[in-house]
């Protein structure tokens, strides 16, 4: 069955008609026409469809849309702080040449912002621990992680 | 030795045109594309490895609201006009005696050949109700014996995957009596045998495949958006199959999320929705891959046996091969699906071998198609440097300095190797230095002795390649650029080949702007689209930076002297006397004589008054560049140092070095970002990936969590060494784009080896997960 409900992403309305089994990764490309949420396992191990639920990390495609009524939902369109702008994790990821197709990109990114807002002391291990699930094929995970180690920087930076 | 300068924009790490886009979440990929009352397609496959159909229900899944159409192998097989690749040429007859391709089919046509056949393909109102009616279409198969495995297919070669074949090979090098060889090897004073093989593995590109394809009946054209790595095979690959008019077909490659080869050619479920558009017409169909159709039918790589025969002397010289390849590659490759050919040229790789004599064959299995993996002839580095150090074992000298011992070197080049390459420019023995120097072998086998008294296992492995990058034959011989300054002095350049995340947004640019003299961001790349893309491959082979950047080369310079001669009539000035800095042109020496390229621009488009007598109006121009091998050469050497576990069979990789020579490099970031994605495919291929199947053809590995690519942990920070020699391709690059891919898998191989021979253990096959190495340290006696 279908049901109308609203959706916030990256802080705008969306009100949709969806049927209870559509998956979220799904009404976020499909309905709210945003496509930089990828879909690419669709049983949750990929990490590409990550999106930040209430500021948590979760994976779109193993949610139904309908759960997602009544909760703020940000999505990799949603990081950046301005058009035109990176966030510092965005930006540590173009200097470090953290990713090549960019398929799998916006999942590591909001995983990544998320991670690094909660964890800025992360062991270089912890960082590893952490990306681990996000798959990537194209860049060795090396670029990533160097990444990740410039971003942690900054927010360590930035923190004192 | 040196590299050469640096340029103001080539070999400079240039920060990548293409991330802000693609890191905000702007990037468009296939399934980004919505058009007006587009359908969607599931496809119904085959859950049996073989057998005939003899029930094939669709009038349920019919009656499901929201469906459209359903297709059989009825409804759209007789459609095929002509089913082969631009690359591999028209297909063999079916009785030629040196391979086949498989009958062409875009779904299965009353029986099905593996796991993931295609069978019916559903159109729906969207991809939900299509899976619904795809489940509801009832598929009766009578099973028979599959063959599986190369066991099976060289034990039993009366067995055929395909009946309308004399034969169950797609392609066959036979066996060659050579006396002088046979009698040399009978008295070679030592002579090792070894069959080494390669686990299955396939390609995962993180986006899957997906086509829309929509068929204009009014304007009488077919538009295709395609996730592919070549728009114009696409195009014409599709005018041939349906015998549609070539010009009237467009296709369009956005962005494309990976491909490493498996994107090259159209696939039967793509060449299926060809079909199924075309005879739609006015609804465009979308079809968007799920991750188990990827992993169980889009394509597999690697199932390979090498057996390998070297003769060497006492000293350790290697006096010749016999090598013998053996490939599984499934039931419907794209084409004859094998690189055994190209394997046996590539045999003899950085060494000098007086012979090698190859023999192979590529045999059809009933599983899913063998399409190019990144470096898809890579057997014979694997077989090869791994046998070095067998062979090393076997006649007790260090596995480094045999290879010292038979490494071509300088004062050899040109080198031709006996299976007839030419090595014009390249640097095995130096890539092998630096990647000592970079690791200390003698610290490294102190250490190794040390942990090996505490009961710790450490290992070493060396592999050394010359990669034949740039492939240039047939249709892969050459790429074009056409550059366009506009009326406003900017640059908008149209590629024959376009990316799947390699980068050329971006180093393409870095050429243009070297060479043209202007700021790179007033270059824009436009890529993968049939409508503006002069004709090309696409991109494979380590091709771009070779290929497409000589196109770019030579576009820019021609630009460039246009510009000049109008710039010299205006300033009354020899073009020799110019100079271009930040795209502006000024008299050497007198710089307030000057013109910027905006209104030298303006000149070429507006005022045919200001310009030389006799010019052509406009600023643009077009290239084609061929080099002047079929290969241009590039090299490495790689460096693995492990630690395995005794106890569990885990191994933990502890340094990776990569010392290669890619001649000038254009970016060096995109460089190393190439080698590490494909060191880290290779470590896959060895210590995770096994795309395994039971006996009845069933496969066991259809998510990730069973298909285990490499994540971020299990990978070390890999160091890097660059030596740059200049290649005699424009501008001096080598292509680099699977070298890491091929040389990794033997490099962690050997370490493993050098880790356990000690113990008796002389592993030759893949994968090498913590299980295969438990039981082989259990095996010999070994295990603690």
């Amino acid at each position: 069955m279908s049901r109308n409900i609203t959706l916030n992403i990256n802080g705008a309305q969306h009100t949709v008609d969806v049927e209870d089994r559509m998956l979220l990764s799904d009404a976020i490309r499909e309905k709210a026409g945003l496509t930089g949420t990828h879909v690419a396992c669709e049983h949750g191990v990929c990490g590409a469809c990550t999106i930040l639920l209430d500021g948590e990390a979760v994976r779109s495609c193993l949610m139904f849309t309908v759960q997602a009524a009544g909760h703020e939902i940000t999505t990799v369109e949603g990081i950046a702080p301005a058009p035109g702008e990176l966030s510092v994790v965005q930006r540590a990821m173009q200097d470090n040449h953290g990713l090549q197709c960019g398929f799998c990109t916006p999942g590591i990114v909001t995983s990544l912002t998320a991670y690094l807002r909660d964890f800025p002391n992360a062991s270089d291990d912890e960082l590893k621990e952490a990306l681990s699930g996000n798959l990537c094929r194209c860049t060795g995970y090396m670029g990533i992680i160097n990444a990740a180690r410039q971003a942690q920087k900054e927010i360590q930076g930035s923190a004192k | 030795m040196s590299g050469q300068a640096a340029g103001r924009y080539v070999g400079q790490s240039i920060k990548r045109k293409e991330d802000p886009r693609l890191l905000t979440g702007q990037g468009r990929y296939v399934d980004d594309v919505q058009l007006p009352n587009m359908a969607h397609v599931a496809f119904v496959r085959s859950n049996i490895a073989r057998g005939k159909i003899t029930n094939l229900d669709i009038s349920e899944a019919l009656q499901v609201p929201g469906v459209i159409a359903i297709y059989t192998g009825d409804d759209l097989n007789p459609y095929i006009k002509e089913y082969w690749h631009t690359m591999g040429g028209p297909r063999p007859a079916l009785d030629d005696p040196s391979g086949a391709h498989p009958p062409a089919s875009v779904l299965a046509p009353g029986d099905v050949r593996f796991v993931g056949d295609p069978i019916a393909m559903v159109i729906a109102e969207n991809r939900y109700v299509a899976e619904d009616a795809a489940e509801m279409v009832i598929v009766d198969i009578d099973v028979e014996e599959p063959i599986i495995g190369l066991d099976m297919a060289v034990a039993h070669p009366e067995m055929k995957v395909h009946h309308e074949l004399n034969k169950n090979f797609s392609g066959i090098m036979p066996y060659m009596e050579v006396p002088p060889v046979d009698e040399m090897m009978a008295s070679a004073p030592h002579v090792v045998t070894r069959r080494f093989k390669q686990a299955r593995a396939t390609n995962v590109p993180m986006e899957p495949r997906g086509i829309i394809v929509k068929h204009d009946r009014g304007a009488n054209e077919i538009t295709i958006w395609s996730a592919t790595q070549n728009a114009h095979e696409v195009r014409s690959f599709c005018a041939r199959l349906i015998g549609f008019p070539a010009q009237r077909i467009r296709a369009i490659a956005g962005d494309v999320g990976g491909g490493f080869g498996q994107k090259m050619m159209v696939s039967r479920d793509e060449a299926a929705m060809m079909i199924a558009g075309y005879l739609l017409g006015d609804r465009p169909i979308k079809w968007i891959e799920d991750r188990r159709e990827s992993l169980i039918a889009a394509n597999q790589a690697r199932e390979e046996w090498v057996d390998v025969t070297m003769a060497v002397t006492p000293e350790g010289d290697i006096m010749g091969c016999r090598v013998n390849f053996l490939e599984d590659v499934g039931a419907y490759p794209p084409g004859a699906g094998g690189g055994a050919g190209m394997s046996a040229g590539m045999f003899p790789g950085p060494y000098k071998m007086p012979v090698v004599i190859p023999q192979g064959t590529s045999y059809f299995t009933n599983t899913c198609g063998k399409a190019p993996y990144r470096g898809p002839w890579m057997m014979e580095t694997v077989a090869r440097e791994q046998m070095m150090d067998h062979v090393a074992a076997e006649i007790g000298i260090d596995p480094i300095e045999f290879r010292r011992r038979n490494i071509i070197h300088q004062s050899d080049l040109p080198y031709t190797t006996c299976t007839t390459l030419v090595y014009d420019v390249v640097t095995p023995e130096e890539t092998l230095d630096q990647a000592m120097e970079m690791l200390d072998l003698a610290k490294f086998r102190a250490e190794q002795e040390k942990a090996r008294a505490e009961g710790r296992l450490l290992g070493l492995g060396v592999g050394v390649y010359i990669e034949p990058s740039a492939i240039a034959f047939g249709i892969l011989s050459s790429d074009q650029a056409n550059v366009r300054m506009d009326e406003n002095g900017k640059v908008l350049v149209a590629l024959s080949s376009g990316s799947h995340g390699h980068s050329i947004e971006t180093t393409m640019p870095q050429v243009i702007a070297e060479h043209l003299g202007c700021d790179i961001d007033d270059i824009i790349i436009m890529q993968g689209d049939t409508a503006s893309a002069p004709i090309g491959p696409g991109t494979g082979g380590s091709r771009t930076a070779v290929i497409v950047g000589g196109a770019c080369q030579t576009a820019a310079g021609k630009l460039k002297a246009k510009i000049l001669e109008i710039a010299a009539h205006t300033l009354e000035a020899n073009v020799d006397d110019l100079e271009v800095n930040d795209s502006v042109v000024s008299v050497k020496g007198t710089p307030a004589k000057q013109l910027p390229f905006a209104q030298i621009a303006a000149m070429a488009y507006m005022m045919p008054e200001m310009l030389p007598e006799g010019m052509e109006m406009g600023l643009e121009v077009s290239a084609r560049y061929k080099p002047a091998g079929s290969f241009t050469y590039s090299n490495a050497t790689h460096v693995c140092t492990v630690e395995v576990d005794p106890k569990t069979g885990m191994v933990k990789i502890l340094r990776y070095i990569v010392s290669e020579d890619c001649g000038q490099m254009i970016n060096p970031m995109v460089v190393e970002g190439q080698i590490a994605g494909g060191v880290v495919q290779g470590i896959g291929g060895v210590l995770f990936e096994h795309m395994i199947y039971d006996k009845d053809g069933n496969p066991l590995a259809t998510t990730f969590l069973d298909y285990l690519v490499p994540t971020a942990p299990e990978i070390p920070d890999i160091e890097y060494g660059h030596i740059q020699t200049m290649s005699n391709s424009l501008g001096g690059y080598k292509g680099m784009g699977e070298g890491g891919a091929i040389v990794s898998p033997p490099t962690v191989a050997n370490a493993i080896h050098d880790a356990v021979k000690h113990l008796g253990v002389h592993p030759t096959d893949f994968p090498l997960g913590p299980s295969q190495i438990r039981d082989l340290l259990v095996h010999a006696g070994a295990a603690v």
